[in-house]
């Protein structure tokens, strides 16, 4: 490691030394599995207020309500949901994941990274229940 | 004033850990394992709601108290979720002081605003006083 290579310590305040960051990093699947959490929380930020207009638009009464639906049902609209459903899962694999590791468990990297295949393949599948589901109760 | 005239005691203040740094991972983790469960029941209410897209049908659904509740908490718990954990995402990538305060300020608003519309149009459909 060769941490304090970029940006000599010329000053005494400036140049502090950097940790190393991603461009530094070979591609792996515990890493991939961080950014993904990261971006899942930032998909579902805006899946709450969708949900927070879903809740207004019915209390604000049917033309609102209707309207909003009407948006919801478009294919583009479907398409999102079906992302939201997607990261849902995920964070919801993740949290347990990372409570796991939070009691000092599974930090062998064969663990880790198996423990993050398993988070996004329930994502996925699970998110694919749902909207089976959903097609099968003609909700969709 | 310049760095030069500061003694290293005062160089130092201030660049180290905050000291409540603790409080906020415990409060993520608890409120993340808290929506495991209630997750998993809004994606089962989700389901159902899509499937009687009716407004009465709606309206119904949230008038009962253990689906008012239920969703209540979820998006208050949610919420709180949210305002944290995205508060850490931007310490970590917006570096300018201006930008970083202002999106620091701004996960705060929106987060507080989602949970309180949230509940207030939960209480105005499930007391029904909501218009229509």
């Amino acid at each position: 490691m060769t941490e304090a290579s970029s940006g000599a310590p010329s000053g005494p305040r400036k140049d502090r030394p950097l940790s190393p960051h991603l461009q530094v990093w070979r591609w792996h699947l515990t890493m991939a599995g961080s950014i993904l959490h990261r971006a899942s929380l930032i998909v579902l930020y805006f899946g709450a207020l969708i949900v927070v207009g879903f809740l207004l638009s019915l209390a604000l009464g049917e033309p609102a309500y209707q309207a909003y639906r009407g948006v919801l049902g478009s294919v583009i609209a479907k398409l999102l949901m079906f992302g939201l459903t997607v990261a849902l899962f995920y964070n919801i694999a993740s949290a347990v994941r990372h409570l796991f590791w939070d009691i000092g468990k599974g930090f062998h990297p064969k663990t880790g990274d198996l423990m993050v295949a398993a988070s996004i393949a329930f994502a996925i599948v699970a998110a694919l229940v749902v909207w089976f589901i959903a097609f099968e109760t003609g909700a969709l | 004033m310049s760095e030069g005239y500061k003694t290293p005691l005062g160089r130092a203040r201030g660049l180290g850990p905050s000291h409540h740094g603790v409080g906020h991972f415990i409060n993520e983790r608890v409120t993340g394992l808290a929506l495991v469960p209630l997750a998993l029941w809004a994606a089962f209410a989700g389901l159902k709601l899509a499937g009687a897209p009716s407004f009465e049908a709606a309206k119904l659904w949230l008038q009962s108290p253990i689906n008012a509740t239920l969703l209540a908490v979820f998006l208050v718990i949610g919420f709180l979720h949210l305002k944290l954990t995205i508060q850490v995402v931007i310490e970590d990538y917006v570096y300018g002081f201006v930008s970083k305060s202002a999106l620091l300020i701004g996960n705060v608003c929106v987060c507080v605003l989602g949970a309180a519309t949230a509940v207030i149009s939960i209480l105005m459909v499930a007391l029904g006083g909501g218009a229509g």
